[in-house]
C-alpha cells in the first residue's frame, strides 16, 4: 500500500483556533477537510506537510444558511449534503448537478465544498507516485523544471478540475477568507489565478470559511454539463456552467458562461456582452458556443483526446443552455 | 472439405434465459427469479482459516432449518439423464439415471458469506509475530544495464534488517519451462520501467519505502524499444541477449489448405486491419506474499497466486531448496483473471529475505506495482482476410498478427499459438492460415488475461465476417448459422470438438433480443450486432511435460458424517472452493453442507495445476467424480450387506441413504457401517492427461478435452453529436455443457460480458514514448462502474458434454470474447461505421462519422470544426 508521510495532526474546534494554527505553522501546514484530494496527494509525496490541521470539529463551518439576501455554504459542508439540499436545488440546480457529479457517492460523503474550491490543480504528469515522477524526470509543478504538456513551457498548465468552481463563478459567488490578519471577501472569479502550481490567491495562513451566492429575486436560469469518460469516479474532461438573468420579456439582462477542466483556472467566456438584452434563442446559443470554442483550447494535461474535447465545447454549451432554459421556462 | 449439416438437438439442449440486472442500482425492484434458491440456502459457513490455510465449510444443517425445505425439487437443467463423466473409474453401483440432488441447483458458494462479511482472510490479513515488511526498488529506465548497486546508505537507515539484489538469486524462472527469462531481481539489466532491481526488509512499510530510496544504483541507459514494429526491425539491440532471433519471442506460421486459392475463388472477401489495445486485469486485491523460513529449515510462502503448484516448483529452483521443505499456501484471493498465473518477483524476494533474517517477511504491492507486474492482454495488430462462397460458406481465413509482448516471455509462447489456434470454431473454415509473431518490447510484460490470446483475433474475425456477409447481403446471424461446425467433429486445424451447443446459443440470443423483429428497423443511431466464439475447457497437456495427473482430490470420511475434501484447486472467485462439495455430495449422497473443503495448500492438498485456461470445473470436477464413486462403492457395499440387498439398489441423496421397500438410514450411519467394515475411509480421484491434438508442431496447443461456445447480441445507441455510445442491452448465451451451479455459471457469464464491454468501452494500457505507463492507477486506467455497465441477460445452454463431469464444460472465459465484436457490429448497424481499433473511444467514432458525412437525423449538426494538430497554451 502507498504510505502516508509522517505529520503532526491538529484538531481545532473554532475558526479562530484553526487560523491561529495556520499563523503558527504557515507554509509547513496543510488544512484537511474531507481528505479526498489531500490524502492521495500526500501518498504521492506531492505534499509532505509537517502539520495537518483537521477542520472536522469546527462546527461553524458545517452550516448552509442565508444571510443578507445571500445563500451561505460553510466550507465543511459535504458535497453529498450540498447535492441533497433542496433549498439549493430549487434555485441553483446547476450547483446541485455539479456537486452530485463529483467523484463517487462515498467520496462525496467525505469531500467538502471548501475542499472542492481549494482543490489542487491536476495534470497527468503530476498526480502520480513519487516513483512514477522520478521515472518521468519530474515536472514544473513539483520537483522539476520541465513542462511535459507544453514543450518549453515556463508556466504550469495543470488543470482546474473542481466541478463547483465554474458553477459558482457563473452564479457570481464570493468566498470569505480568514487569516490571523483578519477576513476578506473575494469574488470567486478573482479567487483563481492562471498558474497551475498554485491557482488561488489563498495565502498560506488563510482559511476559506464560506461561499456566498446572492439569492435571485427574478428569473435566474442556470445549467451545468460535464464531459467525462466514466459515469462515476472520473474527473471532468470538460465542464460548462451557464447562468443568465431573464427579464419578463425573455431577454437576458446578463449572461455568464464558464468553462473548466482546460487550463489552470476556470475560464469565464469573454466578449459575449453584445448578446445581453436579447432573448437566448438558438442563434444566440450557437454564437455562445462559437465564442467558447474560439477561446478555449484543451491541452494534454488531461488524459483524454484534446481535439475531441474541443469539438465537444459547442455541443456542451448547447446542452447546458437547453438544460438551463428547460428548468425555469 | 466436407461440411456437416447443422444438427438439431433441441430436446437435449434447452436455453434457460434469465435476465439479470448487472448493476445494483435497481435493487429495489422485486427480486427476480434468479435469486430464488431451490435448495435451502447454505448459511453461516463455519470455515476456519488456520495459519493462512483456506478452509471452506458448509454450516450445520440446524442453522439452515429455517430456510427452504431441503427436498425442494432441482431446477430443470435439460432432459439428458445424469451422467457423471467419462474419466476412468472403478465399476461402481450406478447412480446414473437418478435425478440429481445437488448438480444443477443454485447453491450458494461455501465461502460467499465469509467474503461478504469480511471474515475471509486474504494474504495481507495475515500478520505473523516478528514479521518484517519488504519494498522493492524498481527501474526508472525502460532499458538499461546495471553498473553498480550500492546499499551503504540504505543499510545505515534505522529499521532496515536486510537487503537483497539480483545476484543472490541468479537462477532464471518463468511459467513456461522453455522460455524462462525472468529473475526475481534484475541481474545486470533492466527491461522496462518498473522492473525489479533490489529489495529491503524493514520493521515497517514506511521504513522500507524510505530505505529503497537510499539504494544507489548506477545505470547505463540503453535505447528503449517501445513499439513492436521497432523491436521487430531491430536485430542488434536485443532486449534478451540470449534470445535466438532478435527480439522475437515466437513466430508461428501455420496453414491448413490453400488459403490464397480459396480467397481467389471466394465470392466475397473482406480485408481489414485491426488493433487491439492492451488491457490489464485490475483485480481488487493487489499481489501480496509472505515468506517464513522457520528454525527447522522449512519454508512457507503465502501468496495471492492462482498457480500454487508452479510457484512451489519455481521457488525450489530459484532458492535451491528441496521442494519437500517448501509449502505454498494460497489464502482467499481477491480476483486474478490471469494476472496471478505467473510466479512473481515478490514470492522469491520474501522467501529469500526470510532466509536471510530468520523472520517472516511480507510484501504487499501497491496498485501501481500491479500495473508494472501486468501480464495482461497483449496488444495485437492484426490483418484479416475472410473469404465467403456465394452461399456464404467460410472458404478462407487468413491472418497476420504482430503481438506486443512486453519485456518478458511469461506465457507468450502459448499466446502466439492461441492467437491462431483457437479461432477455428464454432464455424467450419474451408482453409485457414495464420502468421503470428510475438516480440519483446521495453514495457511491462503481457501474459494471459481471461480469454488468453484469442479475444483479440476473435474480435477481428467476427467483424470481418460481418463485412464479408454484408457484401453478399447475408443476415449476420444467418451467416453464422450456415457455417456451424457441428458436434463430434474436427476443426480445420485438427482439434476435436465433442459437444457443441452453438446453434442453441444463437437461437437464444436471436429470440431474446427480438432480432428478427428489430433488425434494420431501429432507425439511425440504434443498432443490433451479433458475434460468436468458442473456448477451451483446459489445455490438453500440463505446462511441463509429465505423466502425473493434472488434478487430484482426496476425500476423508469421518464417523460423524463430516466429509473433508482436499483440493489443490485455486478459487479466484469462480467457485472451485465449492465445486468439490457439490460433486462429492452428489456422488456419495451426503448433505453438501456437511462437507469441508481444504484448498490450495501444497502440504495438505493434492496437486492441481491452477486456475488457468478454464480448466477447473472440467478437471477438478472429473477428479471429484472419480473419488466420489470410489467411496460410494464402499458405502453402498456396507449398507447393502446390512440390509441384505444388492448394492445397486442403494441410493444416497442429501444425507439420507435409502434402499428397496422403504429402507432408510442417515449418511452418518452408512459411514459408520463402512468404517467398521473397511477401516478408516478415504479415497482419491485424479484427472489424467488424455492424448489430444493434431499431429504437427504446435498441434497440441489449443487442444482441449472439450470446447465451450458462446453467442452474443448487443443493442447500442449512438449519440451522433458526441460519438458517445451506450450498450442498451447485451444478451449472452453460453454453452457450458451442464451448469453444475447455474448461479455461478451466470455469474461467470455476466462477469465476462462486463469485462469484454469494459475493453470495448475504455480499458487501454497506454505509454509515453519513453515506455512509461501513462497512468498506472485505477483513476487514469478507467474500468467501468456499475453506472456504465449495460443490462446483461445471461442464458445457459446445456449441451451435456460426454467427457465432462456431469456433462460440464467451461464458463469462465468463453463468454467474454463475443461481447466486443458484437458491440462493434452493433455500432455499424446503428450508424454505418466500422470500429476496428479498441477501445471504441467516442472520439474515434465521431471522427469516423465526420469522415462519412453521415446525416445526423433529428440532431442539430454541430458547427464545422477544424482541429489544430498541436495545442497551444491559452
Amino acid at each position: 500500500m502507498l504510505t502516508l508521510p509522517p505529520f503532526q495532526y491538529h484538531r481545532p474546534t473554532s475558526v479562530a483556533e484553526a487560523v491561529a494554527l495556520l499563523g503558527e505553522h504557515g507554509g509547513k501546514a496543510k488544512l484537511i477537510a474531507g481528505g479526498t484530494d489531500l490524502v492521495p496527494n500526500m501518498k504521492h509525496r506531492l505534499h509532505t506537510p509537517e502539520h495537518v490541521i483537521g477542520l472536522r470539529d469546527v462546527a461553524e463551518l458545517h452550516r448552509v444558511g442565508s444571510r443578507d439576501g445571500a445563500l451561505t455554504i460553510g466550507a465543511m459542508v459535504t458535497l453529498a449534503d450540498l447535492a441533497r439540499d433542496e433549498r439549493v436545488s430549487a434555485i441553483f440546480p446547476s450547483l446541485t448537478k455539479a456537486a452530485s457529479q463529483i467523484a463517487g457517492p462515498q467520496l462525496r460523503e467525505m469531500g467538502t465544498v471548501g475542499g472542492n474550491l481549494a482543490l489542487d490543480t491536476r495534470c497527468v504528469y503530476y498526480n502520480q507516485t513519487y516513483f512514477w515522477r522520478k521515472a518521468l524526470g519530474y515536472c514544473l509543478k513539483k520537483d522539476g523544471t520541465v513542462c511535459h504538456v507544453v514543450k518549453g513551457g515556463q508556466k504550469c498548465v495543470a488543470a482546474a478540475s473542481n466541478d463547483t468552481a465554474p458553477v459558482l463563478i457563473a452564479l457570481g459567488a464570493t468566498v470569505r477568507l480568514v487569516s490571523p490578519r483578519g477576513a476578506r471577501e473575494v469574488p470567486l472569479d478573482q479567487f483563481y489565478v492562471a498558474d497551475g502550481v498554485k491557482n488561488t490567491v489563498l495565502e498560506p495562513d488563510e482559511l476559506l470559511t464560506e461561499v456566498r451566492v446572492l439569492l435571485p429575486q427574478g428569473r435566474l436560469v442556470n445549467g451545468y454539463q460535464k464531459l467525462r469518460i466514466r459515469a462515476s469516479i472520473d474527473y471532468p474532461s470538460l465542464t460548462v456552467a451557464v447562468a443568465a438573468w431573464l427579464e419578463k420579456d425573455g431577454s437576458a439582462q446578463w449572461i455568464r458562461m464558464v468553462l473548466s477542466a482546460l487550463g489552470s483556472r476556470p475560464h469565464p467566456v469573454k466578449r459575449i456582452e453584445h448578446l445581453f438584452g436579447k432573448p437566448i434563442d438558438a442563434a444566440a446559443i450557437e454564437e455562445l458556443g462559437q465564442a467558447a470554442f474560439k477561446q478555449c483550447h484543451p491541452l494534454t494535461n488531461i488524459n483524454v483526446d484534446p481535439g475531441w474535447r474541443r469539438q465537444m465545447i459547442p455541443v456542451f454549451v448547447r446542452r447546458a443552455w437547453a438544460q438551463a432554459l428547460a428548468i425555469r421556462s | 472439405m466436407k461440411r456437416p449439416a447443422p444438427k438439431k438437438k433441441a430436446a437435449k439442449q434447452k436455453a434457460a434465459p434469465v435476465k439479470k440486472k448487472a448493476a445494483a442500482r435497481k435493487a429495489t425492484s422485486a427480486a427476480p427469479a434468479i435469486d430464488v434458491d431451490p435448495l435451502p440456502p447454505i448459511v453461516t459457513p463455519t470455515g476456519r482459516a488456520n495459519a493462512g490455510q483456506a478452509v471452506a465449510a458448509f454450516a450445520s444443517p440446524e442453522s439452515a432449518a429455517v430456510e427452504t425445505p431441503l427436498e425442494a425439487p432441482v431446477e430443470a437443467v435439460g432432459k439428458k439423464q445424469i451422467a457423471s463423466g467419462a474419466s476412468p473409474r472403478p465399476s461402481a453401483p450406478s447412480r446414473r439415471g437418478k435425478a440429481p440432488a445437488v448438480v444443477g441447483r443454485r447453491l450458494r458458494k461455501l465461502d460467499s458469506l465469509l467474503k461478504a462479511t469480511g471474515q475471509a482472510q486474504y494474504t495481507d490479513d495475515i500478520a505473523l509475530p516478528r514479521m518484517l515488511h519488504c519494498k522493492i526498488l524498481r527501474s526508472p529506465h525502460a532499458h538499461a544495464r546495471i553498473k553498480r548497486i550500492d546499499f551503504t546508505r540504505c543499510l545505515q537507515h534505522p529499521g532496515v534488517h536486510a537487503v537483497l539484489e539480483g545476484s543472490e538469486l541468479p537462477a532464471k524462472y518463468g511459467v513456461i519451462p522453455w522460455t524462462q527469462d525472468e529473475n526475481a531481481l534484475a541481474v545486470d539489466k533492466v527491461r522496462f520501467i518498473g522492473d525489479e532491481v533490489a529489495a529491503v526488509a524493514a520493521v515497517d512499510e514506511l521504513t522500507a519505502e524510505e530505505a529503497i530510496e537510499l539504494i544507489d544504483v548506477e545505470y547505463e541507459v540503453l535505447p528503449a524499444l517501445v513499439e513492436p514494429e521497432a523491436a521487430l526491425a531491430e536485430e542488434a539491440l536485443k532486449i534478451h541477449e540470449q534470445n535466438k532471433r532478435g527480439n522475437i519471442t515466437k513466430h508461428v506460421d501455420l496453414a491448413f489448405g490453400d488459403v490464397q486459392a480459396a480467397l481467389g475463388a471466394s465470392a466475397a472477401v473482406a480485408e481489414q486491419d485491426f488493433f487491439y489495445a492492451g488491457s490489464t486485469h485490475a483485480p481488487i486485491e493487489p499481489h501480496c506474499a509472505i515468506g517464513h523460513y522457520d528454525a527447522e529449515g522449512n519454508l512457507t510462502v503465502w501468496s495471492s497466486t492462482q498457480i500454487a503448484h508452479y510457484v512451489h516448483r519455481e521457488l525450489a529452483k530459484v532458492l535451491q531448496l528441496d521442494p519437500a521443505r517448501i509449502r505454498v499456501i494460497q489464502p482467499f484471493i481477491g480476483g486474478a483473471f490471469g494476472g496471478k498465473s505467473d510466479p512473481f518477483s515478490l514470492e522469491f524476494v520474501v522467501a529469500k529475505l526470510s532466509m536471510k533474517t530468520g523472520r517472516p517477511v511480507k510484501c504487499l504491492w501497491t496498485r501501481e506495482e500491479v500495473f508494472w507486474a501486468h501480464r495482461g492482454r497483449h496488444p495485437m495488430k492484426m490483418k484479416f482476410k475472410v473469404g465467403l462462397s456465394k452461399e456464404g460458406r467460410i472458404e478462407a481465413v487468413d491472418s497476420k498478427i504482430l503481438i506486443d509482448g512486453g519485456a518478458y516471455s511469461s506465457f507468450g509462447l502459448v499466446t502466439a499459438y492461441y492467437s491462431g489456434q483457437l479461432l477455428t470454431g464454432p464455424y467450419q473454415f474451408g482453409t485457414y492460415h495464420f502468421d503470428s509473431t510475438r516480440v519483446f518490447t521495453n514495457k511491462p510484460p503481457c501474459g494471459p488475461k481471461r480469454g488468453h490470446g484469442s479475444v483479440q483475433p476473435r474480435f477481428a474475425f467476427e467483424v470481418a465476417l460481418d463485412m464479408a456477409a454484408e457484401k453478399l447481403g447475408l443476415d449476420p446471424i444467418e451467416v453464422r448459422r450456415k457455417n456451424f461446425i457441428g458436434e463430434q467433429t474436427k476443426t480445420v486445424n485438427g482439434q476435436t470438438i465433442t459437444s457443441n451447443g452453438f446453434l442453441q446459443c444463437l437461437e437464444a440470443v436471436e429470440r431474446a433480443s427480438g432480432w428478427r423483429e428489430k433488425k434494420g428497423k431501429l432507425g439511425f443511431g440504434r443498432g443490433l450486432g451479433v458475434a460468436g466464439s468458442m473456448y477451451i475447457s483446459g489445455t490438453a497437456y500440463p505446462i511441463y511435460p509429465n505423466e502425473m495427473p493434472q488434478s487430484g482430490i482426496q476425500v476423508k470420511l469421518d464417523r460423524s458424517g463430516k466429509v473433508t475434501i482436499y483440493s489443490g484447486g485455486s478459487d479466484i472467485g469462480q467457485g472451485t472452493n465449492s465445486l468439490p462439495a457439490f460433486l462429492i455430495s452428489e456422488e456419495i449422497g451426503c448433505d453438501p453442507r456437511d462437507c469441508t473443503v481444504v484448498v490450495s495448500d501444497t502440504d495438505l492438498t493434492p496437486v492441481d495445476l491452477g486456475a488457468y485456461s478454464s480448466r477447473g470445473t472440467f478437471m477438478i470436477g472429473l477428479a471429484c467424480v472419480e473419488a466420489g464413486q470410489r467411496l460410494w462403492v464402499q458405502l453402498a457395499q456396507a449398507v447393502a450387506e446390512k440390509w441384505k440387498v444388492s448394492p445397486a439398489a442403494i441410493e444416497g441423496r442429501l444425507g439420507t441413504i435409502t434402499g428397496p421397500g422403504g429402507l432408510s438410514m442417515t449418511f452418518r450411519e452408512a459411514v459408520q457401517l463402512a468404517e467398521a467394515k473397511f477401516g478408516t475411509l478415504g479415497a482419491t480421484g485424479s484427472y489424467r492427461t488424455q492424448k489430444l491434438g493434431a499431429d504437427y508442431r504446435g498441434g497440441t496447443i489449443g487442444a482441449s478435452p472439450a470446447y465451450s461456445f458462446t453467442a452474443h447480441v448487443a443493442e447500442v445507441n449512438v449519440d451522433v453529436e458526441t460519438g458517445v455510445w451506450k450498450v442498451e442491452n447485451i444478451w449472452a448465451a453460453h454453452d457450458c455443457g451442464r451448469a453444475i451451479n447455474p448461479t455461478l455459471v451466470q455469474g461467470q457469464i455476466e462477469g465476462s460480458v462486463y469485462m469484454g464491454f469494459a475493453e470495448a468501452a475504455m480499458e487501454e494500457m497506454t505509454y509515453l514514448p519513453s515506455g512509461l505507463h501513462r497512468g498506472p492507477s485505477l483513476l487514469d486506467y478507467r474500468i467501468p462502474t456499475t453506472l456504465d455497465t449495460p443490462e446483461i441477460s445471461s442464458h445457459i445452454v446445456e449441451s451435456v458434454d460426454p467427457t465432462g463431469p456431469f456433462g460440464a464444460k467451461e464458463a469462465g472465459e468463453g463468454p467474454l470474447h463475443a461481447a466486443i465484436p458484437a458491440i462493434s457490429n452493433a455500432i455499424y448497424d446503428a450508424v454505418g461505421v466500422r470500429l476496428t481499433e479498441l477501445p471504441f473511444h467516442p472520439s474515434k467514432l465521431l471522427a469516423l462519422l465526420k469522415q462519412k458525412q453521415t446525416p445526423v437525423a433529428t440532431h442539430v449538426d454541430p458547427p464545422a470544426i477544424s482541429v489544430p494538430s498541436t495545442y497551444e497554451r491559452r
